[in-house]
């Protein structure tokens, strides 16, 4: 991961040789106290910037083992931290200062938010003797981040910082995860406390994260199961949260239901798999958004029935009884009224369901998702002639074909998100991280930083928009200094593709504040010292992946692709899931790819 | 206890939750936030200790169905420090608010006032020359009642505080973990 050519420009702090934990007891700084925990925690990479707040949190972590990344900018850091946590399931850290440090974390702690990811979040606060004073770089980021966090805490005594960070990891961990916020004020960094520790488990007494399914709820849902004709379920996020992935395979295995994946639960199950339907929703298969409509049940596991996934609620799935597996009580009735709610984790839910599950075949239901899915069950992108265009579509099925379906994908947010989804069957869980929930731009390149140091051996690209890519580009200096390596795939296609496609769609074509020009993005690889490629067509796609994967190193790369090429197909916002827009089946000025019967792969 | 002092179950959308949260600063923050992120207002909020440590007691008055209330419900009870929830609304309960009401009364109306109060159950708390305090508890209504009454003699001020509920049942409270609904 690191390589050797990569010298950092600025030179590296002076640490002192004994990098190790003190022994219980000792009289440390609340710095010091805040490290001690972090190592204890099993921290061993934070990402952060420094600033006069959290100044002696960043003197005292030269004692300690733990590395740290400095991100060019807060909202990298806390992407990083994401990113790292969606890749290992661990909880993320990020640092930030007072003020503006704190408050550039907040669009990655949303993020966070919205996609239930661990992540522990320090930030320094002013001293404790003069809060709500409006002192130099004062923020009440505790009341900033209240909505958007998982909990948070403001600290502002040393003796306090080992017992809050102990429970800021818990919470964020337990239950269905999320960001917590920890804000220690510079006096609780600089006073000295005792160092304490106790492994005990934590018991808050408010704090439910567990919840026990209840017998009667499980005999309920076989019977469902047994009764239904056309069963589907829908898979999200909490089958690799939860670790659910074998057990839901047995569960399939046994029942012979399809399974459709929301964005998040791409991964989840694998998409090669002959029962995986693929993603349902906005931008999913047309038939399985017809098979959510024609199903007599759905088993929901692990995924709140957001309202990309459902379209009009009104309409959803009127034929379909709901089972819905879910950790979160709040989630329950929330958006889809469900005839059998089944509060728990997924996991623990499907291996108590499995033993009382009789083995079924459905050749019926199956032979009507397969009349369903007819011709439109190919894209069939790589028999399609380019005519000398590059489409991205094209690119991300190359991508896919190349890299053999291994490759860890950081995907940004927009068209290529969905492309990415549609084109790249992960097989694995954890092997596509996507900002779904909030849907960030800028996400992707930090956050694939981050996962590199959760997954040091494996194969990373980066699928961005040229948009999504330009708000957090100034990271490729981090790249470049910790001698990180990503592959980078910009679907530049001058737009803003996203919005243009709503404005083609809904706006009667106005491409109002849409087109974007771009830096040339090969220099600005060279810029930061790092490769930089571009292919223009088609039939450059395969050299520059294949040069990109043998250099060492960060690449960027420009894929020049069609600039309105549109993502089908499409249920518009609050639509009915029946009425989705479909591909037109003949090539067009805006629509060059069309969907064939053919298969030649 | 007669049944004229218990308040029935309401049939409308107003709803009644007893919060029990831990006693810390911020957590008034945290169960307001969860209203206001969704527009909703609180009609009326009342905070206090508890005979325990450590813990304190909210009742919210705000307007909710039954759906509704129940993802409020759902959504207090994700907050870290809140303990436990009731939703009262529908259960046989006594809900009572404060007030203290001062009035302009000099020394010839004043018998005639205080002759007013006995009827509402209310009692005057202070007596000036020129004024007098009354405190009143019941329900809204009846305090409504009595300010009306009030009025022609000249209200110079009024303080209510939000509603306190408290439920019939003889069962405690249980504070731990582990008690979700």
């Amino acid at each position: 991961m690191l390589h050797a050519d990569a010298t950092p420009t600025a030179p590296s702090a002076t640490r002192t040789p004994e990098r190790a934990l003190s022994p219980l007891g000792t009289e440390l700084s609340g710095a010091a106290l805040l490290w001690e925990a972090l190592v204890r925690e099993g921290v061993d990479v934070v990402f952060g910037y420094p600033g006069g707040a959290i100044m002696p949190a960043y003197d005292a972590m030269a004692r300690y083992p733990v590395h740290h990344v400095l991100t060019r900018h807060e909202q990298g850091a806390s992407h990083m931290a994401d990113g790292y946590a969606r890749a290992s399931g661990k909880v993320g850290v990020c640092l930030a200062t007072s003020g503006p440090g704190a408050t550039n974390l907040v669009t990655g702690i949303a993020t966070a938010m919205l996609d239930s990811v661990p992540m522990v979040c320090i930030t320094g606060q002013v001293p404790s003797s003069v809060l709500g004073t409006d002192a130099f770089q004062e923020t009440d980021i505790t009341g900033v981040t209240l909505p958007i966090t998982k909990h948070n805490y403001l600290v502002t005594k040393p003796e306090e910082v080992v017992p809050t960070l102990r429970e800021a990891f818990y919470v964020a961990r337990s239950g269905r995860p999320g960001p917590v916020v920890v804000d220690i004020c510079k006096d609780a960094q600089q006073g000295k406390a005792r160092l304490e520790w106790d492994d005990a488990p934590l018991c808050l007494p408010g704090y439910r994260p567990e919840h026990e399914p209840l017998p009667a709820d499980l005999e309920e849902a076989v019977r469902m199961i047994e009764a239904a004709e056309k069963p589907l379920i829908l898979a999200g996020h909490g089958i690799i949260e939860g670790d659910a992935t074998a057990q839901l395979r047995a569960f399939v295995d046994a029942t012979d239901i399809p399974v459709s994946q929301t964005l998040l639960g791409l991964g989840g199950f694998p998409g090669t798999h002959p029962k995986s339907l693929g993603m349902m929703g906005m931008h999913g298969e047309a038939w399985v958004n017809q098979a959510i409509q024609e199903a007599d049940l759905l088993i929901a596991l692990g995924m709140r029935f957001d309202d990309r996934v459902t379209g009009r609620l009104a309409t959803y799935a009127p034929k379909a009884k709901k089972i819905h597996v879910e950790l979160d009580p709040a989630e329950i009735d929330k958006n889809v009224k469900v005839d059998l709610p089944i509060v728990g984790d997924v996991r623990d839910v499907l291996n108590r369901l499995l033993p009382a599950l009789t083995k079924t075949t459905r050749e019926d239901w199956w032979a009507v998702l397969d009349a369903m899915k007819g011709d439109s069950a190919v894209r069939d992108i790589v028999s399609l002639p380019d005519e000398g265009h590059l489409y991205a579509a094209h690119v991300i099925h190359d991508l896919y074909r190349f890299t053999e379906g291994e490759a860890l994908v950081v995907s940004d947010v927009g068209q290529h998100q969905m492309w990415e989804a549609q084109y790249y069957k992960h097989d694995t869980p954890r092997s596509l991280l996507t900002s779904g929930g909030l849907g960030t731009m800028g996400f992707a390149l930090p956050a694939a930083m981050g996962a590199r140091f959760a997954c040091p051996d494996e194969e990373i690209w980066v699928v961005v928009g040229d948009g999504g890519f330009q708000m957090t580009a100034c990271e490729l200096s981090t790249c470049a200094q910790e001698g990180l390596e990503v592959k980078i795939a910009i679907i530049n296609n001058g737009y803003l593709g996203m919005v243009r496609q709503w404005q083609e769609m809904f706006y009667g074509g106005r491409y109002v504040a849409t087109p974007m020009a771009s830096p040339d993005f090969v220099k600005l690889a060279e810029a930061h010292g790092l490769v930089g490629l571009r292919a223009t067509t088609r039939a450059e796609v395969a050299d520059v992946v294949a040069e990109a994967r043998a250099t060492r190193g960060t690449v960027v790369i420009d894929f020049r692709v069609e600039q309105e090429d549109n993502v089908y197909p499409m249920v518009p916002s609050g639509a009915d899931l029946a009425d989705m827009i479909q591909r037109p089946h003949e090539g067009g000025a805006h629509n060059p790819i069309f969907e064939t019967g053919a298969d030649e792969e | 206890m007669t049944g004229m002092d218990t308040t029935a179950p309401e049939a409308d959308d107003r709803r009644t939750f007893v919060v029990h949260v831990e006693d810390r600063p911020g957590v008034l923050d945290r169960v307001a936030s969860l209203f206001r992120r969704r527009a909703r207002n609180i009609d009326s909020l009342h905070v206090g200790p508890t005979h325990e440590e450590g813990v304190s007691r909210m009742t919210i008055e705000c307007r909710a169905d039954a759906s509704q209330a129940k993802r409020l419900e759902a959504n207090l009870y994700k907050l870290v420090p809140v303990l436990r929830v009731d939703d009262v609304t529908t259960h046989e309960r006594v809900q009572r608010v404060l007030a203290l009401i001062k009035v302009a009364v000099g020394q010839t109306q004043r018998p005639e006032v205080l002759q007013l109060l006995e009827v509402f159950g209310a009692r005057a708390v202070d007596v000036g020359t020129e004024m007098l305090v009354i405190e009143m508890t019941g329900r809204p209504s009846q305090v409504k009642r009595l300010a009306g009454v009030l009025e022609p003699y000249g209200i110079v001020e009024l303080a209510q505080t939000g509603a306190v509920a408290m439920t019939r049942s003889v069962e405690k409270p249980e504070l731990g973990r582990g008690k979700a609904a």
